[in-house]
């Protein structure tokens, strides 16, 4: 056990370092250069030297990447070419709104997808199974953004029950922003939830036609004990797997969500910074994304060992 | 000669009998043919011209005229989506292409050499994997400017770890197989076995990864035009005429639904058609999907 998860801690750890080098040197090659940007266009060519220098922008390209990956590491972002401003107090006011969004999104997917694929793995081949599977099918190929625009249209404008877009700021009270973080959550999760089901469905099937289920079966276990405590514990891999990838595609999809519904989050910032080129943002909030799914994926392997006892004796 | 152990009752006939009789093949297959042939039929013949600009036509309601309305500069959606579908298509399939040309050589070789090769290639996955690919994409495409070539090699580079990882797991399941022993003992070289004997047993999995893939291609193309970074206008594409449509869901929702639903019934179908082939091709997996 202790073997496998420092396996996984080291490999962590490294796919981090190699990314911030693949992130470092991705913007390295953008063009633009971050001292003229900020000088504008009227500057001198000595004044944007001399900005340049203070700016450590004349370093020697491996000094100015351990500059780099050392303040990311003491949460020391560097400021803000446009806005002039800490990045990490630019990252801190939006993380407030994605983070959240996300979570509830995975929260959403989760408890939809669970008992949906139970559901389905317990009726397979019947019409309800038949029902649900098709729903997922077509789930899965609903683009989130167009969902978006359509749960815009018929609960914004139509029913008029929720704000269009929009965030009201957690200060404006936890129901009013919970309330405009309500769509992108259903936007990001459903097509997920979708995917999810789908897997565990199919993991549940698989595990169903296990002989220990079929010794549960015969000592007298109603099906749905059966299903949803010895099954389900059993096809949590591929689910905990899939679990951990769509944290990755939900933070993702909250670049795009986010500029659907106009909120000011990591994904609007990250792509406002991209189209002002101040590439420093761009860096801090990729890197900080890159870590996140590290983390969840880090988590995703230690969550194997404890539900997979097997795991624990290997390497 | 080839050996394909895995489909012992293999014969044409066969497949094309459970290809018939398979419900989400023959659907799959009928959406795709569909789109494919409204793509091609874009190239001889729209109700009318994408690029005429008709703005007594703007934002017009669905008629018996124009079947999905216009958009805000009088342009026929219909014509639009058949003339987009063709971007979608083009984007998605070289962007699989690029993932199977790159990344199954690797997953193979990996699998034939394992050891270091094998260990690096699986930490460069890792490392792939760990960046969003919306979010990758976002920023190649910002690097290199928005248009169809970048969003296609942005889509196409995170096609390649997933068809790696696909062609090395397969392979590694077929490398300890008796008849692979037997074609080492007839003095067969790695390159000579996995061309031979591993890849057209593995050929069945990468069809239907491809076809997923192709899918999550038409996706990441309609995301990446909706922020501004796929085709560019004028040049009709699926996301874009999303975008135009966000600002206007008020007076013109018909703008939003067709592109929309163009998106849903293509995906769709390349999902069924996948579903389908590896139903038909691999038994094992029925009614697991």
């Amino acid at each position: 056990m202790t073997a496998y998860l420092a396996k996984r801690l080291i490999i962590a750890a490294v796919t981090l370092v190699l990314a911030s080098m693949v992130v470092f040197a991705v913007m390295e090659i953008l063009p633009g250069d971050p001292a003229r940007l900020m000088l504008g266009f009227n500057a001198s060519a000595d004044q944007v030297e001399l900005l340049r220098n203070q700016m450590g922008l004349n370093a020697p390209l491996v000094l100015r990447y351990l500059h780099w990956a050392g303040g990311l590491l003491s949460l020391d972002f560097g400021r803000s070419y446009t806005y002039s401003v800490p990045v990490v107090d630019l990252v801190r006011e939006r993380v407030v709104v994605s983070l959240p969004l996300a979570l509830i999104a995975l929260a959403l997917s989760t408890v939809i997808a669970i008992p949906v694929g139970v559901f389905s793995a317990g009726r397979q081949g019947r019409a309800g199974d038949t029902l649900a599977m098709g729903a997922a099918q077509l789930g899965v190929a609903v683009p989130n953004f167009w969902f978006a625009l359509m749960l815009i249209y018929l609960f914004a404008v139509w029913l008029r029950l929720v704000p269009a877009g929009g965030f009201p700021g957690w200060n404006a009270g936890v129901w009013p922003a919970l309330k405009s973080l309500l769509l992108p959550a259903v936007a990001l999760a459903l097509p997920q939830a979708a995917i999810l089901a789908r897997v565990a469905r199919s993991a549940l099937i698989e595990v169903l036609n296990e002989d220990y289920i079929r010794t549960a079966r015969a000592k007298g276990l109603p099906y749905s004990a059966v299903l949803w405590r010895h099954a389900l514990r059993n096809a949590m891999i591929p689910v905990l797997t899939i679990l951990g990838l769509q944290f990755a595609f939900l933070l993702a999809g909250t670049i795009i969500i986010e500029n659907v519904f106009y909120l000011p989050g990591l994904g609007r910032l990250v792509f406002q910074a991209i189209t002002q080129r101040d590439l420093i943002v761009v860096e801090s909030v990729v890197m900080l994304l890159v870590a996140a799914v590290i983390a969840v994926n880090l988590l995703v392997d230690f969550s194997y060992a404890v539900v997979d006892p097997r795991l624990r004796g290997r390497q | 000669m080839t050996m394909r152990v895995d489909l012992p009752d293999e014969t044409l006939a066969g497949v094309l009998a459970k290809a018939f009789g398979n419900r989400s093949f023959l659907i799959g297959f009928a959406i795709t043919l569909l789109v494919a042939a409204v793509a091609l039929l874009s190239f001889v013949w729209t109700p009318y011209d994408v690029t005429k600009l008709v703005i007594a036509d703007k934002t017009e309601a669905p008629s018996v005229a124009h079947w999905f309305g216009t958009d805000h500069f009088g342009r026929d959606i219909l014509s639009m989506i058949m003339v987009g579908a063709r971007n979608s298509i083009a984007v998605a399939l070289v962007a699989v292409g690029i993932g199977m040309g790159v990344g199954v050589p690797l997953g193979a070789f990996a699998a034939a050499r394992g050891g270091i090769a094998d260990e690096a290639l699986m930490r460069v996955n890792d490392l792939v994997f760990a960046f969003p690919a919306l979010l990758s994409a976002i920023m190649i495409t910002a690097i290199f400017g928005p248009g169809a070539v970048n969003a296609i090699i942005a889509i196409g580079i995170f096609n390649i770890p997933v068809f790696a990882r696909v062609a090395r797991a397969g392979a590694l399941a077929i490398w300890p197989r008796e008849f692979i022993l037997a074609a080492r003992a007839a003095g067969k070289g790695m390159t000579e076995i996995t061309v031979e004997h591993i890849l057209p047993n593995i050929a069945t999995l990468l069809l239907v990864q491809g076809t997923i893939q192709f899918a999550l291609g038409i996706l990441a193309e309609a995301g990446l035009s909706y922020v501004g970074l796929g085709a560019q206008p004028p040049m009709p594409s699926w996301g874009r005429m999303l975008f135009d449509a966000q600002t206007r869901m008020v007076t013109a929702p018909w703008m939003a639904i067709f592109p929309g639903m163009a998106i849903v019934i293509t995906v769709l179908g390349l999902n069924l058609l996948g579903d389908g082939i590896a139903d038909i091709l691999d038994p094992k997996s029925r009614r697991q999907r």
